[in-house]
């Protein structure tokens, strides 16, 4: 926890305003045709957040449809290894689809249904979130487009194809550079042109209002949970929590059942890419500045005259050029800590977990277990360090193999 | 009186009505946009609007979307924009111009350097695509304090409320965005647009521009009945596309089909007052 927090208590439950803002951070900077369609989202998310009924759906289908709760596993031997803090995993691997995405593709699901909308459109990096999205769309017979940069589509081939045998159709994005943001503006370019009939789902904590504390509220199960598991297993809560920032959904989700905990340190996780001083990375925290894109401001990786500019990680769920907004806030006011760890130091945390623990993560929580073999070492082995696994790996398998020269 | 104001007040006396292009700054090549601009001018324009190409056009369909990166590709910036306007104005102190675009670079740049910037190459009024009105005030005001317009969308969903709170920060006119859509969609229904301007017209005495589908004459000189200007950008911005390496002929083309639109909307007879 750093000084300038402690100084200043903030009440995080408080956050964001009406308009979204978190501090500085967050509203909505969008063209006047999204407004309307902005304002009937955020209607319709204020009547149900709260709503029994809808909660208990939604409840209901995280535990038996999603597989909730998941566990939080202690990586014994992982931690003996690195001999510090006692390591456990919040297995969000285990999901159905394999990541944390579906937390929230499941709620905003719901939310559709009850507007009444037929059409779910979605935009996907890695393609986990475009699985998550053609999943739920499959369950309730809506039709689904997910927006995808073609060279996204290259890199997670296995992904396109099971979003295609869910019934969903993939779009190809050439405009810009080809990934994640670009993704974003196409399905941005759909929802205003189709707006009646269809729901955007956005995959992270990004967006303009209400999408970063929607989708918060949605993650925010990740840290219940935690929170709880480590009560009743250790009857303490954690001294530290680290997850990787993409958009930062696993992250926040993970974080904010712990922000008002002051003595629980928090670290998210950037994508250094080949190294922050090559420029070819994706650490927007880390390296960016303030700006504003896809409708809130927050960091931004842009050039001196403010065009945003190509990022590059391993990991196409982390290789975006913005980040959610409250993540932005929780950096400035100094609630959370942000780091950045290279592709090859992801890698090798990819090898560590599948060898010393039997477990392969995604190339995006390898980012969060990279950070972990630097941390844990630096406490004691009674302290205990809660890293979000925020999925599984088996989607990077051809990345890692090529990666190593091996064609499968 | 700003420069909008007056040419607005002009048109009205002369029972005409505002012709205004778009076309996206640097595309197809920085050197040809101050020509296009005076073409554009002696072709019957009466209002420019400019685009500062952004990397992330996020309400443009893809003929903008491929301009911006056109522009992009040959060094364009929000600061070489001004420095077009700064040229432009050495030879035309009278029409209207207006930069149309997205916040980041404005933000990136700095508000008081743009008001600044802006103010001293001439630039008479300012849309800013993905400011709504309610995070607006950080820029309307140093805007209209350097007697810069702040202008605005409205768009087919937008409220009476939205509106009313829209017309009170805006100056110049109101642009109203005639369909679903992004910047390049389908044609859009006069008679719609008609039913709507007239809701708009109750509740602001601000001109209304209608632009988004307006890709031909007859277009242009329906809505030019109901609305007191009309905005025509990608019909233009395709052709200035396709006619990157003729120069000569893309500036003569784009001011022809300029020509066209001015003539069919001057036939179709005097504003209904
Ligand atoms: C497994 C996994 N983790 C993390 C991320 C990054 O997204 P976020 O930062 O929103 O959690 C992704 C995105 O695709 C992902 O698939």
């Amino acid at each position: 926890m750093t000084a300038k927090a402690l100084r200043n208590p903030v009440d995080f439950s408080q956050f964001p305003d009406r308009a979204g803002h978190f501090g500085r951070y967050g509203g909505r900077f969008v063209a006047e045709t999204l407004m309307e369609a902005l304002h009937d989202l955020d209607d319709a998310w204020r009547a149900y957040r709260n709503d029994p009924e809808f909660l208990a759906e939604l409840d209901a289908d995280l535990a038996r449809y999603v597989g909730r709760p998941t566990p939080l596993y202690h990586a014994e031997r992982w931690s003996r290894q690195l001999g510090g803090a006692q390591i456990h995993l919040k297995r969000e691997d285990l999901n159905h689809t394999g990541a944390h995405k579906i937390n929230n593709t499941v709620g905003q699901a719901l939310l559709a249904k009850r507007m009444g909308k037929t059409r779910l459109i979605a935009e996907t990096g890695a393609g986990q979130h475009g699985v998550a999205s053609a999943t739920v769309a499959a369950r309730l017979g809506m039709e689904c487009v997910v927006y995808m940069g073609s060279e996204d589509i290259q890199r997670q081939a296995l992904n396109v194809y099971r979003m295609r045998l869910l019934g969903a159709n993939v779009q190809p994005v050439t405009s810009g550079s080809r990934t994640l943001k670009d993704a974003l503006n196409e399905a941005l370019r759909d929802w205003v042109t189709n707006v009646d009939n269809t729901f955007y789902m956005i995959g992270t904590v990004a967006g303009p209002h209400p999408y970063p504390v929607m989708v918060r509220e949605f993650q925010a199960v990740i840290g219940r949970e935690a929170r709880e598991q480590m009560l009743s297993d250790y009857g303490r809560l954690p001294d530290a929590l680290v997850a990787c920032v993409g958009g930062g959904s696993n992250a926040i989700g993970l974080f904010h059942s712990f922000l008002n905990d002051s003595e629980v340190a928090i670290y998210g996780v950037e994508a250094a890419g080949s190294g922050i001083e090559t420029g070819r990375h994706a650490a927007t925290l880390c390296a960016g500045r303030p700006g504003v894109l896809h409708g809130n401001r927050t960091y931004l990786l842009n050039d001196a005259n403010g065009q945003i500019i190509e990022t590059h990680s391993v990991s196409a769920g982390l290789d975006y050029p913005g980040v959610g907004p409250e993540h932005a806030w929780l950096k400035d006011i100094g609630r959370a800590r942000y780091v950045a760890v290279t592709d090859d130091e992801a890698l090798r945390g990819f090898h560590d977990l599948t060898r010393i623990e039997g477990i392969i993560p995604a190339l995006e929580s390898s980012h969060a277990l990279a950070y972990v073999t630097q941390l844990a070492p630096t406490m004691r082995p009674d302290q205990h360090i809660v890293v979000n696994l925020s999925g599984r790996g088996d989607k990077d398998i051809y990345t890692v193999a090529k990666l190593e020269g091996i064609q499968l | 009186m700003n420069r909008i104001a007056r040419c607005f007040a002009d048109l009205r006396r002369a029972g005409r009505k505002a012709l205004i292009p778009y076309i996206t700054a640097g595309d197809p090549r920085p050197a040809l946009t101050v020509p296009m601009l005076h073409a554009l001018v002696r072709a019957g324009a009466n209002i420019l609007e400019l685009g500062v190409p952004f990397s992330d056009p996020m309400a443009d369909g893809p003929v903008i979307q491929k301009a911006c990166e056109r522009a992009l590709a040959q060094g364009m910036s929000l600061r070489r924009v001004l420095e077009q306007v700064r040229e432009f104005r050495q030879t035309d102190a009278e029409t209207p111009v207006v930069l149309m675009g997205y916040l980041n670079p404005i933000e990136s740049m700095g508000y008081d350097t743009f008001v600044a910037g802006a103010r001293a190459a001439g630039v008479d009024g300012v849309l800013t695509v993905d400011l709504p009105p309610e995070e607006a005030a950080e820029l309307a005001e140093p805007l209209k304090a350097a007697g810069i317009a702040p202008i605005f969308l409205l768009a087919p969903t937008s409220s009476a409320e939205r509106i009313r709170h829209t017309a009170k920060l805006a100056q110049g006119y109101l642009y109203y965005v005639s369909l679903k859509g992004v910047t390049g969609s389908a044609a859009l229904n006069v008679a719609e647009v008609a039913d709507k301007l007239a809701g708009i017209r109750a509740l602001t005495d601000l001109p209304l521009g209608v632009g988004f589908g307006i890709k031909d004459p007859p277009t242009a000189a329906a809505v030019a009945q109901v609305a007191d200007a009309v905005v025509v950008g990608s019909a233009l911005v395709a052709r200035m596309g396709e006619l990157a390496d003729d120069p000569d002929q893309m500036l003569r083309e784009v001011a022809e089909r300029v020509g066209a639109m001015r003539e069919a909307m001057d036939r179709s007879g005097p504003a209904k007052d």
